[in-house]
């Protein structure tokens, strides 16, 4: 009988729709992997009871005739981002430790409402700021995958370093991510998994607790392209309760993949070639490129001039963004209150944050304090959002010459735990690649491209106008179709 | 220019003041979330989770309350930005569940505008005077602290937190607590006139932040000014100012120097003091709320904001004097307060129509009777008076009665009593009690010819030339008719028979 | 430009994040590295470009002014806000006195 932990997304929804096997039966076994794979530590709590309900549902319903969601049957990790009513949601932090919401995100419930189950709460980089899950109150994701010839411990990425870590390791066919400089397409290109963060507006933000309002995008991470325009059909659309969520309509993505690029053009920023840069980063970023002119398409160079800046510009706005919107966590209405001896309501702020916060969410919060502080504002914000705007038009003037820009998605594969956690610059330049898509709110996503000489994964990244998910899927679905990426990473957990 | 001065140990001092008034717009729901802004519900019952700032909460703005600021900024005849954006000021305080109050510090809704208050000799205001607006913003209100129901604890309700607030901006132009007092008064009616704001003080839909400072008469430079923070009500704005005013110029006459603080107003002494929850300098770092798009208004939102407004204070009695020709007394009491012109003008309608005639011609009557000659009844009647009797047909037909000659005032007092009392019906009440006067001139003639009879001495001299005498016949007439007859009846049948 | 440790521990105070010594022994230095590395933003010339207002061009929506008109964003719902609190007593959240 069929290993489910090896099906995908539509794999599992249609076998259940033709009655292969029942949604349940499907659900049980990945309840089974995530608990045997505690070692791994990809979930904060597991939720089996979530997930057989939502599979007996979709039995009962196909049982009854009714029409099954598109993701139905299928049992999916969710990142422990999303608000989800009456389970616990921590933002893997110490501050929201037991925190149960009376309410659930919009993405989650699209998820829900499309038939799909829920296996768990899964690990992250505190609040979402890294790149390594080393910053998870909750202790860091162990990867699955192992460099040939040593047994360290490597990272799965971050923030969604959980979810890449679930899916690589067949704990779940799919998982949620959220993106605000590469948060799903990092771990995801380290990990030998697929992701994409859609344009910025086009899933909503209700109910995600909040790292940088105007960069945070929800994205599915899967193994395969088609099985991530599946999720994301499910995950976007237009939410009144979010105010930069876009009003516009959700096409079929997965029903128009197309992977013939022919008349396409594919654009190489050259300002993304950058000095001492990974050989083996560079290769997989030149055998991307014959992939895609196999597939039809033209390659073509473009510029992205302040790419450069990018990154700077990041670390001013999403902190800036990060300090006012975490404070709310006060103590006063959830979460975490430290309350010292004859302590007063400021005493009780100061202390509960100390406590409630870790080391890097700290560091974000006093430099986003610093730069929008008074006599620094201009100089430091308003210069990043101006910089912002210049990234955006290099991008516009960029699509004016191509209808897709290929690139790598990070600057190394994964790297051991603890090798960089010591230095937080070292560890920001893993989003170099990632950053100046999140600026200009563009769909992104990472596909695995090849192995390195150690064997670890590496992603190709495909960057794409506005609205243009599909374009960028279907660059995709080409570098899919020619990379034959089939490695998985060898059970040691 | 007002002429407050301040006699201080080493000299003359003037005062500067501006005021930052907070006015709730009237809007059901609350700014950024569905809760209702019903007031005074049960702790908060009216939170919704976005007013909470549970994680992940996202604001969505409500039409009406941008609707309302913006019709508010047009009627001070200011410029309405139509880009404007909320930006978030950051602080902690237990009344602000996100830790960010939205607001709009760089690009307001509403920008330069004005208002006039008018001259009042007695409060030393010569002559009417303009004070600029400098901007009309929409921020959200904070919840409410309780310090009194615990010992060691205070209790946080947030079912005020994310209502609806225009912070209007004046310009440092008032220079004393009388101009304040009338700023406030002309501009809470200007509000309840737009109906953007029940200007309900004791409720605390009207709230000032109080700047003051004060410096040596002609001295140019500003002094160094503090802010008295939410005082509600016209008298406390005048006391808080009153206070402040000696205040620093006793520190600054002491030697000292005067800190830009915020400071808190205590009704119980009528002082100012220091807001030690406020001490620590602020930094509130303003930056655009990435949460929200900027506000663009287009051209039909704004025709249909404009369309809306009412006619407005100063246009109203500028209209009560010069075509109903109201004494500028009447028409300044008629317009001060909606209820008052609203039922003013429903009375004024009524009669012209009872008795057929343009408004202007019965104006002076219904201002007369409106503003001295019904509160004076009621007044007098006290308890007894059931204002559900008060209609406007009840008055419009006394006053009909009495522009027809049929009553005499003291007649439409008695009428009117007796209405307040039993709700009866005004004519009925003048036949039944015989409140009426005798106009038919047979029942005056046999009267006024017994009294010539009686009183032939009189008649010569009065023919004599002592003019004065026709009051006595007038006196004898109205007694011998019981009072009830028509004085304009009575005078014409006298001259005619006396000749 | 570089940060000094008064400004630190100030703006930490400002963020109401209690601060100790040997905390603010590696926070000053990281912050530093990380500033100093910002500052190159300061090479690119701005002059004649406007401050991204919006990621993706769109007019803010306004919502009509209904009560409760949407179950997620309603009121009355007391105990679900009141359900996480540390201290919640009487319907009220809990807070140390505050003198105002
Ligand atoms: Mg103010
Ligand atoms: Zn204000």
């Amino acid at each position: 009988m069929t290993d489910f932990t090896q099906l995908g997304v539509k794999a599992i929804r249609d076998g259940v729709a033709g009655g292969d096997f029942t949604a349940r039966e499907v659900a049980e076994v990945f309840n089974g992997a995530v608990e045997a794979a505690a070692e791994l530590n990809a979930f904060i709590v597991a939720t089996p009871d979530h997930a057989l309900a939502a599979a007996d549902k979709v039995d009962a319903a196909r049982a009854a005739g009714a029409e099954l969601g598109p993701m139905a049957g299928v049992p999916i990790g969710m990142k422990d981002l999303f608000a989800t009513n009456g389970v616990q949601t921590t933002a893997a932090s110490h501050m929201l430790e037991g925190f149960v919401p009376p309410y659930e995100s919009t993405v989650s419930q699209k998820l829900w409402d499309a038939g799909a189950g829920m296996l768990g709460k899964l690990n992250l980089d505190q609040f979402a700021m890294g790149s390594s899950n080393e910053t998870s109150y909750f202790g860091p994701v162990k990867s699955p995958w192992k460099a040939e010839g040593s047994n360290a411990t490597l990272t799965s990425g971050g923030s969604s370093g959980g979810s890449s870590a679930a899916v690589a390791a067949r704990l779940c066919p799919a998982a949620t991510g959220t993106d605000t400089g590469g948060s799903i397409r990092q771990p995801c290109a380290i990990t030998g998994t697929t992701g994409i963060k859609p344009t910025y507006g086009r899933c909503s933000r209700w109910g995600i607790v909040a790292f940088a309002s105007s960069l945070d995008q929800a994205g599915p991470m899967s193994r395969s392209v088609e099985d991530c325009a599946i999720m994301l059909g499910a995950m976007a659309g237009f939410d009144p309760k979010d105010s930069t969520s876009l009003d516009a309509p959700v096409p079929d993505w997965a029903g128009a993949l197309n992977a013939d690029l022919k008349g396409k053009k594919i654009g190489i920023p050259r300002e993304y070639r950058m000095d001492g840069m990974d050989e083996e980063i560079l290769a997989s970023w030149q055998a991307g490129k014959e992939w895609l002119r196999d597939a039809g398409a033209e390659i073509v160079d473009v510029s992205l001039p302040h790419t450069k800046y990018a990154l700077p510009a990041y670390y001013i706005v999403a902190p800036a963004e990060a300090s006012s919107n975490l404070a709310r966590y006060d103590g006063v209405r959830y979460g975490l209150r430290d309350l010292p001896e004859g302590a007063g309501l400021q005493d009780m702020y100061a202390a509960t944050r100390a406590d409630g916060f870790g080391d890097e969410v700290k560091r974000r919060i006093i430099i986003g304090t610093y730069v929008l502080s008074a006599g620094f504002y201009d100089a430091y914000y308003t210069q990043a959002m101006k910089v912002r705007t210049l990234v955006q038009q290099d991008f516009h003037k960029a699509f004016a010459e191509c209808d897709a820009i290929l690139a790598p998605t990070t600057p190394t594969p994964a790297f051991p735990l603890e090798e960089m956690n010591s230095d937080p610059l070292a560890m920001y330049l893993n989003d170099v690649f990632a950053v100046p898509a999140s600026l200009a709110g563009l769909p992104a996503m990472s596909v695995p491209a090849t192995l390195t000489a150690k064997g670890l994964p590496l992603g190709l990244q495909v960057i794409g106008k506005p609205m243009d998910e599909q374009q960028v899927l279907d660059v995709g679905l080409a570098i899919e179709q020619r990379a034959g990426f089939t490695a998985q990473p060898e059970k040691w957990w | 220019m007002s002429n407050y001065r301040i006699q201080g140990a080493t000299g003359e001092w003037e005062v500067v003041i501006g005021l930052e008034v907070h006015a709730q717009v009237t809007s059901k729901a609350k700014l950024f979330s569905g809760a209702s802004t019903a007031f005074g519900a049960e702790p908060n019952t009216q939170v919704s989770l976005v007013d909470a700032a549970m994680p992940g909460m996202l604001p969505v703005p409500n039409r009406e309350c941008i609707r309302q600021a913006v019709r508010t900024g047009m009627a001070i005849e200011a410029q309405i930005n139509k880009w404007s954006r909320f930006d978030r000021k950051n602080y902690f305080y237990a009344d602000l569940p996100q830790g960010y109050q939205i607001s709009q510090l760089y690009h307001p809704l509403v920008g330069e505008g004005q208002l006039v208050i008018e001259a009042d000799e007695k409060a030393g205001i010569p002559e009417d005077k303009v004070i600029r607006i400098e901007r009309i913003h929409v921020e959200q209100d904070a919840g409410k602290l309780m310090h009194d129901q615990h010992p060691t604890m205070s209790y946080v309700d947030l079912n005020r937190t994310g209502v609806a607030l225009m912070e209007i901006v004046s310009r440092p132009d008032m220079t004393s607590p009388a101009e304040a007092g009338a700023y406030i008064r002309k501009l809470r009616s200007i509000l309840r006139y737009v109906g953007s704001c029940d200007g309900n003080m004791e409720e605390g839909s009207m709230r000032a932040d109080v700047n003051v400072s004060v410096r040596k008469v002609g001295d140019t430079e500003l002094g160094t000014r503090t802010e008295t923070k939410n005082v509600n009500s016209v008298r406390f704005v005048m006391q808080a100012i009153e206070h402040e005013v000696q205040r620093q110029i006793d520190v600054i006459e002491d030697g000292g120097q005067i800190v830009q603080e915020t400071r808190l107003f205590d009704p119980g002494t009528g002082t100012t003091r220091s807001m030690r929850s406020k001490e620590d300098a602020h930094d509130y770092r303003y930056f655009p709320d990435p949460d929200l798009l900027p506000l663009e208004l287009d051209d039909a939102f704004l025709d249909d904001c404009r369309a809306s407004l009412p006619e407005l204070p100063d246009a109203k009695r500028a209209r009560y004097e010069n075509e109903l020709g109201l004494t500028p007394y009447n028409a300044r009491e008629l317009t001060a307060e909606v209820e008052t012109f609203a039922r003013f003008e429903t009375l004024l309608a009524a009669t012209a129509a009872g008795i057929g005639k343009p408004e202007k011609d019965v104006a002076t009557a219904v201002a007369n009777w409106s503003l001295s000659v019904a509160p004076g009844v009621v007044k007098a009647l006290g308890d007894e008076a059931d204002m559900a009797n008060a209609t406007a047909e009840a008055q419009a037909a006394i006053l009909d009665m009495q522009a027809k000659g049929e009553i005499s005032g003291g007649q439409a007092k008695e009428i009117y009593e007796i209405v307040l009392k039993t709700g009866r019906d005004p004519n009925e009440i003048a036949d039944t009690e015989g409140l009426k006067q005798v106009s038919d001139t047979g029942a005056i003639e046999t009267a006024i010819d017994a009294i010539i009879a009686a009183n032939g001495d009189k008649v010569e001299e009065y023919r004599g030339g002592k003019d004065k005498l026709f009051g006595f016949f007038v006196g004898q007439t109205m007694k011998a008719m019981q009072g009830k007859a028509n004085p304009a009846v009575v005078n014409q049948i006298l001259k005619d028979k006396l000749g | 430009m570089s940060v000094t440790r008064e400004q630190v521990a100030k703006i930490a105070s400002l963020a109401r994040i209690q601060m100790g010594e040997q905390e603010l022994d590696h926070m000053v230095p990281e912050l530093n590295k990380i500033l100093d590395w910002v500052e190159q933003l300061g090479e690119v010339d701005t002059s004649s470009v406007e401050p991204m207002t919006a990621v993706i061009p769109q007019a803010l929506r306004l919502r009509d002014d209904v009560v409760d008109a949407d179950p997620h964003t309603a009121g009355g719902r007391r105990d679900d806000v009141l359900a996480n609190a540390p201290v919640a007593e009487h319907g009220f959240y809990g807070v140390p006195k505050v003198i105002e």
